[in-house]
């Protein structure tokens, strides 16, 4: 198989420098400050009125490295997906910045705006209904050439989407079929192949695997994971599933309620957490192994996740943390590293923002 | 507000209870659906047994015949295209596909309960969850509409929702996934079954609710000393709460083994498989493994062992004859009670 550049040409395939640096290094390829998008709430059929507003991301920021995935993990609704659409402007963001490469991408238009887009390409949940059933193979996977026809000169296309679909595992005489004529896996290579056909740097997956039988997840993941490694991708793989998001990713975020409660590398997170919401998370993962299961600790959260058009004051986590104090209603926690790990030599000096953090295994045996 | 507990160790099998023999047993059940490309086979020849106050999984995935299964044993298959060619559905030792229709649907009232995944969509919508809930003691029980509506009170203070009393006039849309889905499971309660199936209960839900609707219902479940059926494609959310699992591929059971034991020693490359495609939450792994293809297509079964176009140790006999649900035993012959494997070579696979 051929190894593809960024200009598209086949090359040699041999690891280029880039491949051999360590993760985490160097400057930030996507830098996430203070992003916030809020919906309107309204009333009225005619004048329409605005009554409030769902606070589906409010205040996110994070960075992205080359090479690396960034997982983020956090229960239904509380802005993942709304983060994902941000980054791929597909929303507009109420306020905040998004730096690609240190140019802040929200306040870009026309051409500027497109440039980069062929830099940022997304993965679907839903390997059912995010393809046009309609449309062939071949023209799913070549449709971004239309838009971007400076990767792939008409006559190459053919040849550019059968190699693309040769890269994701794919027979490339599938060429001419229709997605109903593919399994749930094959569907969701086709979105992975479509996604690569611009050569990305970034690619932000919304759940793409969580559709899947977990035989054809492994299948997925593992292709995920190697062509990371060929083309040098940058990852932001949206999941709810804790244990996939551990293996894929390099550093994690944990989001509750439009804000994100912590975030570290993957040792940091799992291992080392100190927010109550990811402690009660992680504790709560069913564990197929009994081994592994026996004498952990479970924290049963009771209650909802409270609604984001309205969140609780101070620390959104609070209606429903067995540690909350006066000072979390009141003080709005920040993300950063907690007071007591500061300049501390530990993997619990990481992002937490919660004013009583403390560290809490609960995901080994002990 | 929250509970924090040290998991206790997996209680032991609990009792048959008084009945004699398990409270339902299925027999070589097959099920198949005639459709325009073919007859799709979708159960191929079932057998499971569950008890009073016990915990049967029921383990596959998507397309393997577990929820079709269930809907042959609660008599609510589509009919046609579906078919019973061959098979028995015992419950207390009668036959439920040889009763009759009136027979049978006193007993799916008041005996055997079904929880469904989808919540919203079982529910009616332009009804009040209390009228829903009170419904089931009009109908069976005659109740009048006042004493149905403290009965219903009652069932949502039992799966503990809170300020129940002011609820029970809201609609299902006024409540979250997680306490619509402790709605169905009161309804289920409601006339106090014998049996419970409960079809992927928390599939939609996220992992803090599931927490909460799974311990809920295995605590029901040992209160009432029901038997109870979970259906499943994810192997970590039974593991908690059954007593034995069955693992069902191409509308078979390839494997059946107490929990523990199913995950120490798989005496299935399926199982196996399953098992080793699942990344570990307490430590970072290698490359996944992947089981290579996909399930198969119910309209052409491969012959002999379904599983042996997937299968790492397939030899030739693999795709000629099938293998029946052998029984599994130590190396050295002792009994491994309620272990079995539908594979030529369980031997090697658990031994080798
Ligand atoms: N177009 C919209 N208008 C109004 N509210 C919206 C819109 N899109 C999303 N929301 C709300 O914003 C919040 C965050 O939604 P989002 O889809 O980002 O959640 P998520 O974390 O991806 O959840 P899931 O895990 O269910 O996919 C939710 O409360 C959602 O209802
Ligand atoms: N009403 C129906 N008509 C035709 N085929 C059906 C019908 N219901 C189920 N099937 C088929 O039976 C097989 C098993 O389905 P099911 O028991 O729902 O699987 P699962 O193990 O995911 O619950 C599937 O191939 C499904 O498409
Ligand atoms: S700030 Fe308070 S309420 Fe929030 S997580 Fe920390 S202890 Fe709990
Ligand atoms: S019978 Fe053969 S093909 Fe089937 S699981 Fe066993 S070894 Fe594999
Ligand atoms: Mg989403
Ligand atoms: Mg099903």
């Amino acid at each position: 198989m051929a190894e593809l550049t960024k200009d598209g040409e086949a090359v040699d395939p041999t690891p280029s420098a880039a491949l051999d640096a360590p993760v985490g290094r160097g400057e930030p390829i996507l830098q996430v400050r203070n992003l916030v998008k809020h919906f309107p709430l309204t009333q009225g059929i005619l004048f329409k009125k605005q009554i409030g507003a769902v606070k589906a991301v409010d205040g996110i920021s994070f960075d992205l490295y080359q090479g690396e995935t960034l997982g983020i993990v956090g229960e239904s609704g509380c802005g993942k997906s709304t983060v994902a659409k941000l980054l791929m402007m597909l929303e507009t963001a109420t306020s905040g910045e998004v730096f690609y490469k240190g140019q802040d991408i929200t306040k870009l238009s026309g051409k500027a705006l497109k440039a980069v887009r062929r830099n940022i390409q997304m993965v679907f949940q839903d390997p059912y209904t995010s393809l046009d059933p309609r449309m062939t193979v071949g023209d799913i996977i070549g449709e971004p050439f239309e838009i971007h026809p400076e990767v792939a000169p008409k006559g190459d296309r053919r040849k550019k989407v059968q190699e693309l679909l040769d890269v994701v595992g794919l027979n490339p005489e599938y060429i001419h079929r229709y997605p109903h004529q593919f399994s749930g896996g094959q569907r969701q290579r086709i979105g992975i192949a479509r996604g690569l056909a611009l050569n990305p740097e970034i690619i932000i997956c919304d759940e793409p695997v969580s559709a899947l039988d977990v035989s054809v997840q492994a299948q997925v993941i593992n292709l995920m994971e190697k062509l990371q490694d060929e083309f040098n991708l940058s990852y932001i793989f949206i999941a709810h599933d804790l244990s996939i998001v551990r293996h894929i990713s390099d550093r994690v975020g944990v989001m509750y309620l439009g804000k994100m409660a912590e975030i570290g590398t993957d040792v940091q997170i799992y291992d080392h957490p100190t927010h109550p919401y990811t402690q009660a998370l992680l504790s709560a993962v069913p564990v197929p192994d009994p081994a592994a299961r026996e004498g952990r600790e479970r924290i049963i959260l009771t209650g909802d996740v409270p609604s984001p058009a309205n969140p609780p004051s101070g620390c959104r986590f609070r209606t429903r943390c067995w540690k909350a104090e006066e000072k979390c209603s009141i003080e709005v926690p920040l993300l950063a590293v907690p007071a007591p790990f500061v300049g501390k030599d530990t993997p619990a000096a990481h992002e937490s923002a919660c004013h009583f953090a403390e560290e809490k295994d609960v995901v080994h045996v002990h | 507000m929250t509970i924090i507990d040290k998991t206790a160790d997996v209680p032991a099998p609990r009792g048959a209870g008084d009945h004699e023999g398990p409270l339902l047993e299925v027999r070589d059940l097959h099920v198949e659906f005639h459709t325009r490309e073919g007859v799709a086979q979708a159960v191929n020849g079932v057998n499971y047994t569950v008890s009073a106050g016990e915990t049967l999984a029921v383990l596959g995935e998507s397309g393997s015949g577990k929820s079709v299964t269930a809907q042959a044993i609660m008599g609510i298959l589509d009919m046609p295209p579906g078919r019973i060619p061959k098979g028995e559905v015992l419950f207390r030792g009668r036959d439920l596909l040889t009763m009759s229709p009136e027979e049978r649907r006193k007993i799916r009232g008041s005996k055997i309960a079904m929880i469904f995944q989808d919540a919203l969509s079982s529910l009616n919508p332009v009804l009040t969850v209390g009228y829903q809930l009170g419904e089931m003691f009009r109908v069976h029980q005659g109740l009048s509409k006042k004493e149905a509506k403290v009965k219903a009170i009652e069932l949502m203070d039992r799966v503990k929702i809170p300020a129940a009393a002011a609820r029970v006039n809201d609609y299902p849309h006024q409540f979250s996934g997680g306490m619509r889905q402790r709605i169905m499971i009161a309804m289920a309660l409601a006339l106090e079954p014998d049996l419970i199936i409960a079809d992927e209960p928390t599939t939609a839900l996220d992992v803090t609710v599931q927490a909460q609707v799974m311990d809920l219902l295995a605590e029901l479940q040992r209160e009432y000393n029901m038997g109870l059926i979970l259906i499943t494609h994810d192997l970590g959310v039974v593991a908690d709460v059954a007593d034995k699992i069955a693992v069902m591929y191409a509308g078979r059971i390839v494997e059946t083994a107490p929990v523990h034991e199913l995950y120490q020693r798989p005496a299935h490359p399926y199982t196996r498989g399953l098992l080793d495609s699942i990344p570990r939450l307490d430590q970072k792994g290698q490359e996944l493994y992947a089981i290579k293809g996909l399930p198969p297509n119910l309209l052409k079964i491969p012959s002999g062992c379904a599983f042996n176009p997937r299968c790492p140790k397939a030899q030739d006999v693999c795709r000629t004859d099938v293998p029946v649900l052998h029984p599994v035993t130590e190396q050295d012959g002792g009994e491994l009670p309620g272990r079995g494997s539908a594979c030529h070579f369980w031997k090697e696979t658990i031994h080798g």
